[in-house]
């Protein structure tokens, strides 16, 4: 039987578990990274230092609904901690005496000078902190005066001032990137010249969150006027994911990742660390739902190490780096189509609309009577009909019809985009047919063997017929 | 007679609406349910073909004005049937998430959340279509008359309703059950349908010579008269004092909701069980009738009542007497005191079985009311009369397509030509037959 062992070094950073606290409201302050411990998060990255505590604004946040859904997209214009120094520090020491075991990462961002940032790093590992976050990230307010950002972007600064951390730093220190830059690699690179000993990513996305359609303010709003946030939260996944991928899979870099980013359940943990991530972060889960949700991270976690039968971390970190490469190397011989389960399908039409109107026009719609269609339904207890009052109503039928969906294989050509509409879980699923040659061929290969006449141009997937005129 | 023993208070709550509306949370989280279907179910099933994912959607995203409009477009009396339609055999019946997740979205509830938001805002969304010169008189006020009448308003041709009794309404007024329909909403719902410019005629009943004279005057006339009174039993101590009809017993509910006037036994027998039956039922348990028994001639499996009202009436504490016929009714001074029945059973099998009388099974239910619920008859008076107008078992023959009568020139639609069905189905045979009557008009040449 598999124990699995939950406990990760990143960048010579131990923790109990992966599950680390980003810089943010809630590392605000040692009472709230107690709290976060008692329940079971590994590690804490304080919300970031500097020497003189900020002023915020207020408001702060705004958050994106999508149908029904709360905060699947969240963004901040709040700055960096707005707690002195010695205050922080007091509060690291006493946290880090109560949990020796637990990470406790210092997150910093000071003035862009040597000899500050020199002091800054020297008073704050005298805290016993396991390690330095350097904030390159905050994209708002802080880049405005020369920080966050202003240095994130621009791999010189990002190198020199990793450089002058690292002159001084006893603990090890990690670079957070902010995603802000074309080719986040770039700033990873200059991390790694520096001698950073690691990296972590995401920070937030510049954004507004929405404008408010009575007032016409922007969102969040701080007497009628806004300003550019950071973007985070869910929606974010997608983006962090890939560029936490593509700094595990440079050659340059080889660097330990933490990873953040849109963490909100077990399984976007481990997605990060799949793609290369040796511990994760989160904020806006926890803003959201509260310390607890670390219980749900670390039991699905462990669940699905057990199932898959790894034993440690390790097993599993970076596994799905090798998997993401260039277009031009995906093998254009490989091919699935769409494949309707009948006795699942509840008749929504959804995949038809999807394909019909926003794909390949490859679902065909048939009709059934409904006494037919009842007939066959052979004892499919969820689809079948109710009957009050004497009449007989039909889930998915009107009219006396009920529509039936059939994927054109012919035309089909695998986008997937009926199966991600589909709304019941297995009905659509995307199967493995012929290939369309003999053997792979990628776009690289076929280049090649066009331009040395050894193939001829090969044919996309046909469009099914669907003549303009019927329109009209 | 007596009158309710409750108070005030507990009347009112009583005949409170049996589904508050949804606070604007609740609509939204339903509506973020639907799956916004293509060629959706529920709104084939919908016989006035309201575009529900539409409408869902429009409130998902806070237009819930545009919602109004979306199922108002489609049905005008929205509101009513939002309240009074059997979901569970239309739209929900067809939803596809009884498939999926074993409930349908609550669209009756959703409709009434954007029907009733433009109610308590006075939103008006049609116009009158320019002037034809065209003239159409409409005989009945029901929601079929009603929703034909907005209608040939909407394409601009001159309406007038003629309306026997003091209000306009029909059903929608005096006979749907007091806790899915008030009188007050009724009349408010009629409101706009009125403002379109419709010449409307209360205290007018037509007769066959009037109808004569209005084929005369008018390009075209549209009969919804409904049903008339419900069936007699012919059994004897019928006439006596405490026997009531169940229309009648209903229709003092909506009189001012002064339910503390409305008549109600203690201990009452409701013969029959259809909605109707149902309705009579829980509206006496609701009046503080202390006993409440439906009496049916056959059994539970073959009730005509919707499986929701059947459960209603359960769930109010209604009782059921299966298999037994009512054979007279006794009384003291003609008031009545009980009524007598014989049990019956089925004989033979399937759909060949027959009801049959066991024999000296006779009994006697002590009662100080009944209501008989056996289903409307046709207005024979005024129908048998009208020349050239054929009609199948009572009910006014149309053609299906152009809801033409058998005499050129007047239309029909409702409950009159379909035996009783429900409010949606006048609503959109009134909606269908206008249409059919603007292209009657058109072929007819100025
Ligand atoms: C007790 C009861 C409960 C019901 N409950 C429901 C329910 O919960 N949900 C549902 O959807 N349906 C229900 N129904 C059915 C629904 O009420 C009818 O299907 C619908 O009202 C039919 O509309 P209509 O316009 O054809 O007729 P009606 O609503 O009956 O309207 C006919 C109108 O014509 C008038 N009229 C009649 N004769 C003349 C004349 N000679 N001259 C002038 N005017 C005349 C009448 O006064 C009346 O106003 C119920 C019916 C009953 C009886
Ligand atoms: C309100 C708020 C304040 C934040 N403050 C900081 C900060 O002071 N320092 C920092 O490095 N990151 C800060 N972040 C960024 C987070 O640490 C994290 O990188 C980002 O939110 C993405 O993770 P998530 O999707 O789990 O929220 C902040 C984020 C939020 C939402
Ligand atoms: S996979 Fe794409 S092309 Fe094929 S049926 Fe589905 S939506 Fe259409
Ligand atoms: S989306 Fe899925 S459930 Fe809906 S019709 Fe298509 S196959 Fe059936
Ligand atoms: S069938 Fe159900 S899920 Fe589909 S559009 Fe209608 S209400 Fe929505």
């Amino acid at each position: 039987m598999i124990i699995p062992d939950l406990s990760t070094n990143c960048a010579g950073i131990k923790s109990p578990n992966p599950f680390w606290l980003a810089s943010g409201p809630p590392t605000n302050t040692g009472y709230q990274i107690a709290r976060a411990f008692e329940a079971g998060w590994g590690g804490a990255v304080w919300k970031t230092l500097t020497h003189d505590p900020i002023l915020n604004v207020s408001s702060r946040y705004g958050a994106l609904d999508h149908d029904g859904r709360k905060v699947v997209g969240f963004n901040n214009i709040e700055l960096i901690t707005d707690r002195s120094l010695e205050e922080n520090l007091a509060e690291i020491r006493e946290v880090k005496r109560l949990f020796p075991k637990h990470a406790v990462i210092a997150s910093l961002m000071v003035e862009s000078k040597r000899e500050v940032w020199h002091d800054a790093v020297k008073r704050t590992e005298d805290s016993g902190c396991d390690g330095l976050e350097l904030n390159f990230g905050c994209p708002h307010g802080m880049s405005e005066r020369g920080m966050g950002s202003a240095v994130g972007q621009v791999p010189e600064y990002a190198e020199m001032i990793t450089g002058w951390v690292k002159e001084v730093a006893r603990t090890p220190v990690l670079v957070k990137l902010t995603p802000n830059i074309t080719d986040v690699r770039v700033v990873g690179r200059a991390a790694k010249r520096g001698n950073a000993d690691g990296v972590s990513l995401i920070n937030t996305i510049n954004s507004i969150m929405g404008v408010d359609l009575d007032t016409l303010a922007p969102k969040p709003q701080v007497g009628g006027r806004g300003s550019h946030g950071g973007y985070c939260g869910p929606a974010v996944k997608p983006i962090a994911l890939n560029m936490v991928q593509s700094i595990a899979a440079d050659k340059q870099i080889q660097l330990p990742i933490s990873g953040i980013g849109g963490i909100q359940n077990w399984q976007d943990a481990v997605e990060h660390m799949l793609l290369g991530a040796s511990s994760v972060q989160v904020c806006t889960a926890v803003m959201h739902y509260g310390f607890r949700i670390v219980e749900h991270l670390i039991s699905g976690m462990e669940n699905w190490m057990r199932e898959k039968g790894y034993g440690k971390l390790e097993d599993f970190i970076g596994l799905s780096v090798p998997r993401v490469g260039d277009w031009a190397d995906l093998d254009l011989m490989y091919r699935v189509v769409a494949d309707i389960d009948q006795e699942k399908c509840i008749h929504c039409g959804l995949c038809y609309s999807a394909c019909e109107e926003g794909a390949h026009q490859s679902i065909d719609i048939t009709t059934v009577s409904e006494d037919d269609y009842v007939a066959s339904l052979n004892g499919n207890a969820l689809k079948a009909p109710v009957v009050s009052g004497g009449v007989r109503a039909i889930p998915g039928a009107g009219d006396n019809r009920v529509n039936i969906f059939t994927v054109n294989d012919e035309t089909c050509v695998g986008c997937n985009m009926c199966s991600l509409v589909c709304p019941v879980t297995g009905c659509i699923t995307m199967v493995e047919v012929d290939p369309r040659g003999p053997e792979p061929l990628s776009w690289r290969q076929y280049q090649q063997k066009l331009a040395a006449g050894e193939m001829g141009r090969l044919k996309p997937i046909p469009h099914a017929h669907r003549p303009l005129g019927n329109l009209y | 007679m007596q009158s309710s023993p409750l108070t005030t208070d507990q009347l009112q709550a009583n005949f409170a609406d049996l589904h508050p509306n949804y606070t604007r949370d609740e609509a939204a989280f339903e509506a973020s349910r639907c799956l916004f279907c293509y060629d959706a179910p529920c709104t084939r099933a919908c016989p006035t073909h309201i575009d529900v994912p539409r409408f869902i959607r429009q409130i998902l995203h806070d237009n819930v004005g545009g919602a109004a409009k979306t199922i108002l477009d489609a049905n005008i009396f929205g509101g009513s049937c939002a309240r009074a339609c059997p979901t569970e055999v239309l739209c929900e019946g067809a939803c596809v998430d009884n498939a999926r997740a074993g409930a349908p979205i609550e669209i009756g509830r959703l409709q009434r959340y954007a029907t009733d938001y433009a109610m308590e805002r006075n939103l008006r969304f049609f116009a009158p279509g320019k002037d034809t010169g065209r003239k159409v008189a409409i005989i009945g006020s029901g929601p079929a008359g009603l929703s034909c009448a907005h209608e040939l308003r909407r394409l601009g041709h001159k309406v007038t309703v003629f309306e026997s009794r003091d209000v306009p309404g029909g059903l929608n007024t005096f006979g749907i059950a007091a806790y899915k329909i008030t009188r007050e909403m009724s009349l408010a719902e009629i409101q706009p349908i009125l403002e379109m410019g419709v010449d409307l005629k209360l205290n007018t009943p037509v007769d066959a010579a009037k109808v004569e004279s209005l084929l005369a005057d008018n390009d075209a006339v549209f009969l919804a008269i409904g049903l008339g009174q419900t069936q007699r039993l012919k059994l004897p101590g019928e006439h006596m004092e405490g026997v009531w009809e169940a229309l009648e017993f209903i229709e003092q509910l909506h009189d001012k909701r002064e339910f503390e006037k409305c008549t109600i036994g203690r201990n009452v027998i409701v013969i029959g069980c259809g909605n109707t039956a149902i309705d009579a039922a829980t509206q006496a348990i609701r009046l503080g009738a202390e006993k409440v028994t439906i009496a049916y001639r056959r059994g539970e499996d073959a009730k005509s009542a919707y499986n929701y009202e059947y459960d209603l009436g359960k769930s109010d504490g209604v009782q059921f007497e299966w298999y037994v016929q009512p054979m007279g009714f006794v009384g003291l001074n003609d008031r009545v005191t009980g009524a007598t029945f014989v049990r019956t059973q089925l004989q033979g099998e399937g759909r060949k079985a027959e009801l049959v009388p066991i024999a000296d099974s006779e009994f006697t239910i002590e009662c100080d009311m009944v209501i008989k619920a056996l289903g409307q008859t046709p207005v024979d008076e005024l129908l048998s009369k009208v020349q050239g107008v054929e009609r199948d078992r009572g009910a006014v023959r149309i053609n299906s397509e152009t809801y033409q009568t058998t005499r050129r020139g007047l239309f029909a639609g409702g409950d009159c030509t379909s035996k009783g069905k429900e409010i949606v189905n006048a609503v959109q045979d009134g909606k269908m037959a206008a249409r059919s009557i603007n292209r009657h008009l058109d072929s007819k040449g100025k």
